[in-house]
């Protein structure tokens, strides 16, 4: 069973992992940012901005390929790839986006932010209040 | 002299044609948008079609932003 984290560790933990990855960030269904590895926040905000604009026009192309719903989408550029990953969670829609240097593996990317995603998804219930387990008494020391 | 002189260019010509030809092809393999649905399917577009030009410029801004 996954340990359950918060964004900022579940983040840590993948760019310590994933070579591949530059960036991510993490956000929730409606648009606040969860965490990011971009430290500047006015360059986090733009670019969550952009990735919500790419799903929408990626979600414009599903429709008129006729495509089912959209989970995740790469879109390669010859500087580098851009990973967006879209996951239903108990607390509502999840989205990690990551850039990658040119040529990733793209398969290992995908499986790396998916990872991410379940491992704090459980963190955060429907309520967005943190599930909190009894600590048992021998626990205590 | 001016016939072997003729004969280089025009080989240094073709090669550099070709390079331009293969570097251009290759650009435009690497460059693409895949999208990936909930059942499993998937659909590529290459970069160029004009479905995919809107998609691969945000990211191109992106990678840079994020730089």
């Amino acid at each position: 069973m996954l340990r359950r984290m918060d964004a900022a560790q579940a983040l840590a933990d993948l760019t310590e992992i994933s070579s591949q990855v530059v960036h991510v960030a993490i956000v929730d269904g409606e648009g606040t940012v969860l965490a990011t590895t971009i430290a500047d926040a006015g360059r986090a905000e733009r670019f969550v901005q952009g990735v919500a604009t790419m799903l929408e026009e990626a979600e414009n192309l599903r429709q008129t390929r006729g495509l089912p719903g959209l989970s995740q989408l790469e879109a390669a550029t010859l500087e580098g790839s851009v990973f967006v990953v879209r996951r239903e969670s108990d607390s509502g829609p999840r989205i990690i986006a990551a850039t990658t240097r040119p040529d990733p593996t793209v398969g290992l990317v995908f499986y790396d932010l998916k990872h991410c995603l379940r491992s704090i998804e459980t963190a955060t219930p429907a309520n967005g209040t943190p599930r909190r387990t009894r600590k048992k008494a021998g626990d205590a020391a | 002299m001016p016939r072997r002189f003729l004969t280089a260019m025009m080989l240094a010509a073709g090669s550099l044609a070709g390079s331009v030809l293969y570097r251009r092809r290759a650009a435009r393999r690497l460059e693409r948008v895949d999208l990936y649905a909930d059942d499993g399917s998937m659909a590529s577009i290459a970069a160029g079609s004009p479905d995919a030009e809107r998609l691969v410029t945000l990211a191109r801004e992106l990678v840079v932003l994020a730089r």
